[in-house]
Parts: structure tokens; C-alpha cells; sequence
């Protein structure tokens, strides 16, 4: 009897202490999301979104992201979504390439030879996708889902999200299909449920502590990839955007806060 | 060559809260690139605040400060208008500084 109450008792201290825990994790988030640096990479995207470059020498100012040509207001809360012009589903940054092929003049290849940055040089799309995203705050996050190709690229993210692949055989319910497990300090959200993916997406993109750089949607697919060691996706790819896709409308509906601070 | 500063000032009762974010390297210069080579020290030295162009505080801060460090500090009084100037000196000679008005 003793025992079975000092074991309750043991039980009791330890979810006492994981409450503890995550309290302080929270409070830690909160003092380093007060004046992120995202906002020294939203003044330089701005910056880079004005300049005039590619062999056309034009700007991404008439780029259409969804809301007309040159809007910003909103565009990123209401992504991914289908462009007729494409005739497929895209996310912010394959739009941004896009962008810079059309208008630009610029090859695909050279548009997407430096997509993820350092923190000595951020890539184009990084600082592209900090000021951008920044102009949906505020914003109920709406990816479309009414046209038959948003709704194939959905049920494709939902699949992939669930498919098992790789050398090791995992999918990305294998880190993210089961409440309360954390890699470190880091929680691992439960990203097919919408109570866990709101406050997720509505952070991305984000300012990463760590390695002082932006991080982007397209870089946090990659490097899932990479950790299930599978073969690297192709930036901007179906697969890629499908994926996004699905977590982000796993989301509708959350204001979009970002862009956030990573760890 | 630096990158962008920005900066918020907001007035309290009594007080004004000040919130400055930079765009430095801050490198300590213990790291090594890819090559294997040192990465020369270089970050910001000392750090000025002026209130309507009297200096209020004079910082020194070191290598042990994060890269795009963010400052944030509450000052005595103030009134809405009243322009802060922040800047920056590093141990290369490099300034930068940006003002604003409380609100």
C-alpha cells in the first residue's frame, strides 16, 4: 500500500515536472520572440523584392502571388494555391521562382542555385519569404482547396505525410504521429491535427536562433528528407508543395503571427 | 557594409521602453570555415544611446554577444516625440546607427 502510494506520488512529481518543463520552454519562446531578428530579413527581403535583376533587369513587383499582380496584402496566408498560368499548385517559394523565370528572364537553374542560405549570405527566397509573409499578419491562413488540383495536391500531402520511405522506413508520422514526445527540448507536434499544426505553420517562415538564418517551409521539407535519409527532393516539386500543402490546411482558419523564431 | 537596424520605442507611465535590433557577424574569432581557417574576430564594440542628442548610456559589450544581437532597455521619463538614436561602433571601425521618436 505504501509503495503504491509513494509510486503515485512519483507519478504525480514527474507530470508536475513536465508541465514545469514546457512552462519553461514557453517562456523561453516568448522572451526570444520579442524582437525577433525576422524583421532585419523582412527590411532586406523587402529591399531584394524592389530590385531590378535578371537579363530583363525588372523587379518581382508585378509578381502575382495569388492576389493580383504586385499584391502583397494577404497573399502568403491564402498560400498554397492553384495558378492557371502554371496550371499547377504552388507554394510561396516555387511562385517566387516562377516569378523570376517569367518576369525576370532568369533560367529555372539559375533562379534555384542557392535556395537555402548561410547565416554569412542568406538565399534570395529566405529574405524574399521573411518579407513577404510578413505582410499576411494578422491574416486567417486560407490555402485553396476549392479547385480539383488543390484538392488532388491535399490528398497527395496527406498521403505522403503517412508514407513510409527511405532506408529507414519512415514516414512523418513516425516523429509526428504521437502526442507528448520531444527530441530535446524540442516538442514534436502532431502535425495532421489541427490543434498542433496551427500554431506551427502560422510561425513558418522563421528566424532560427541556432544558426541565425531564416528558415523556410521548402528547407524544412528538405531536411525532414534528409534526417528519413531519402534521396533529396527537387525544390519546388510536387511532392514538396503537396506536403506544405497539407500542413498548412491542416491549419486554416489560425492567424498568421510570423515570421516566427526557431530554436 | 552594415546590414539593417531597427528600433522601438514605446512610452510607458514614467518610463520608456526601447527595443533595438542589429544585423552583425558578432564573430569571437574561435570559429573556423570550411577550410579549416580562423574566422577573424569581429563584433560590435560599443554601443551609444541618445535622447534628443544628450548620450544616456554607453555600452561595451564583447564577442560573447549572439550574431544580430537585439537590445532592449527601459529609460527613465521620456515624452512622446522625443527622437533615441542608437548606434553601433566594432572592433573594425564600422558604425551604423538609427533613430526614431517615441510613440
Amino acid at each position: 500500500m505504501k509503495l503504491l502510494t509513494f509510486a503515485a506520488l512519483l507519478a504525480f512529481a514527474g507530470a508536475a515536472l513536465a508541465d514545469e518543463t514546457a512552462k519553461e520552454i514557453q517562456r523561453y519562446r516568448e522572451m526570444v520572440a520579442e524582437g525577433s531578428p525576422a524583421e532585419l530579413f523582412e527590411i532586406q527581403g523587402e529591399e531584394l523584392w524592389k530590385k531590378a535583376q535578371g537579363p530583363k533587369q525588372v523587379s518581382l513587383e508585378r509578381c502575382d502571388l495569388g492576389e493580383g499582380a504586385g499584391v502583397l496584402k494577404g497573399a502568403y496566408a491564402h498560400l498554397p494555391r492553384y495558378f492557371k498560368d502554371a496550371d499547377r499548385v504552388m507554394d510561396l517559394e516555387t511562385r517566387l521562382v516562377h516569378c523570376m523565370v517569367t518576369l525576370q528572364g532568369r533560367t529555372r537553374e539559375q533562379a534555384t542555385v542557392r535556395v537555402f542560405g548561410s547565416a554569412d549570405r542568406p538565399s534570395e527566397l529566405e529574405l524574399l519569404s521573411a518579407y513577404i509573409a510578413g505582410q499576411s499578419r494578422g491574416m486567417a491562413i486560407e490555402p485553396g482547396l476549392s479547385h480539383p488540383k488543390e484538392k488532388a495536391s491535399y490528398e497527395l500531402g496527406r498521403a505522403l505525410y503517412f508514407q513510409r520511405v527511405g532506408a529507414w522506413d519512415f514516414s512523418c508520422a513516425s516523429c509526428h504521429g504521437e502526442e507528448g514526445k520531444r527530441i530535446r527540448m524540442q516538442e514534436l507536434p502532431v502535425l495532421y491535427k489541427p490543434q498542433y499544426a496551427r500554431p506551427v505553420i502560422a510561425s513558418w517562415p522563421a528566424y532560427r536562433v541556432s544558426t541565425s538564418q531564416v528558415i523556410t517551409l521548402q528547407w524544412r521539407m528538405n531536411d525532414c528528407y534528409r534526417q528519413m535519409r531519402t534521396p533529396e527532393p527537387t525544390f519546388g516539386s510536387e511532392t514538396t508543395v503537396a506536403l506544405i500543402h497539407f500542413l498548412t490546411a491542416t491549419a486554416r482558419g489560425e492567424r498568421y503571427h510570423g515570421p516566427g523564431n526557431k530554436r | 557594409m552594415a546590414g539593417p537596424m531597427k528600433m522601438r520605442a514605446n512610452l510607458g507611465a514614467g518610463f520608456t521602453d526601447v527595443r533595438v535590433l542589429m544585423t552583425h557577424p558578432m564573430e569571437t574569432g574561435l570559429r573556423k570555415d570550411a577550410d579549416g581557417k580562423l574566422v577573424p574576430m569581429h563584433f560590435i564594440q560599443n554601443l551609444t544611446v541618445k535622447v534628443n542628442g544628450k548620450t544616456v548610456i554607453e555600452a561595451e559589450i564583447s564577442q560573447a554577444v549572439s550574431r544580430n544581437p537585439v537590445f532592449s532597455f527601459r529609460l527613465k521619463g521620456g515624452a512622446k516625440g522625443d527622437k533615441i538614436e542608437v548606434s553601433w561602433l566594432d572592433n573594425h571601425g564600422d558604425t551604423a546607427a538609427i533613430e526614431t521618436a517615441i510613440a
